[in-house]
């Protein structure tokens, strides 16, 4: 497959699918000359974070739902769409802040500010179902 | 990700090889209450080896880190590379855990 035709997944919901689709987006990336963080940081915490909560969340951890995935990767930048079968979810309200004092210490809470953090925009729209996309220009 | 347990005195040594995630954070959970039933008190979790952790890798280490407190214990961190001291700093846990250096200074601190 050549560096530039998008990466697409259709998988069941299934953690366990997690770490393949990452590599293979880092893969890619790394392809394009994407940075070290980038490479090792960015991209594999966001896009893990997407598909964990896309399978968890969006699909209920149902594994007869699925997730999909569309990843395009150019020297200019990564964006990459994950779709789950869920109803959606208000990106604004649902982001909080994991290090006020009182949420420091918490065990969950951090997933959808990382995923912001990392990524130069994340988006959330509706398609068949919901669709989070991420964004990342190479650096 | 695979886990090699390794003690030094009364230190419990947790090597993580490869990714801390969702998928198989509970390992890591069970492997250290199970050490935490059999008595221990003190354990540091060595990054040397690992690759990324995400947003539930890192619940972990603060759930097993509170429950150690509770016990009179701690877990402490050693050989975070600077992509995961980035997303210590990031999310400011890098104020809840102490890092050390290497495997040796983690253990040395208690």
């Amino acid at each position: 497959m050549s560096a530039s035709a998008a990466l697409e997944f259709r998988v069941p919901s299934d953690l366990a699918r997690i770490e393949g689709i990452v590599a293979q987006v880092v893969h890619r990336c790394r392809e394009h000359a994407f940075g070290g963080r980038q490479l090792a940081l960015n991209v594999p915490v966001a896009l893990t974070e997407a598909l964990a909560n896309a399978m968890l969340r969006g699909n209920g951890d149902d594994g007869r739902k699925e997730v999909r995935v569309r990843a395009e990767v150019s020297a200019a930048r990564l964006v990459v769409e994950v779709e789950d079968e869920g109803a959606g979810f208000d990106l604004e309200a649902c982001t909080v802040d994991p290090t006020t004092p009182e949420r420091l210490e918490r065990e969950e809470g951090r997933g959808l500010f990382l995923m912001r953090s990392l990524m130069d925009e994340v988006a959330c729209v509706r398609g068949a179902g919901t669709i989070v996309r991420l964004t990342l220009h190479r650096r | 990700m695979s886990l090699q347990v390794t003690t030094q005195g009364d230190v419990v040594i947790i090597a993580i090889d490869g990714q801390l995630i969702v998928g198989n954070r509970q390992e890591l959970k069970q492997q250290v209450l199970d050490r935490v039933e059999a008595g221990a008190r003190k354990v540091v979790v060595d990054f040397a080896g690992a690759g990324y952790i995400d947003s539930s890798g890192l619940g972990v280490l603060v759930s097993l880190a509170k429950r150690l407190r509770e016990l009179g214990g701690d877990l402490r961190l050693a050989n975070l590379n600077e992509d995961l001291l980035t997303l210590f700093e990031l999310t400011k846990l890098d104020s809840l855990f102490r890092i050390a250096a290497s495997r040796d200074q983690a253990v040395e601190g208690f």
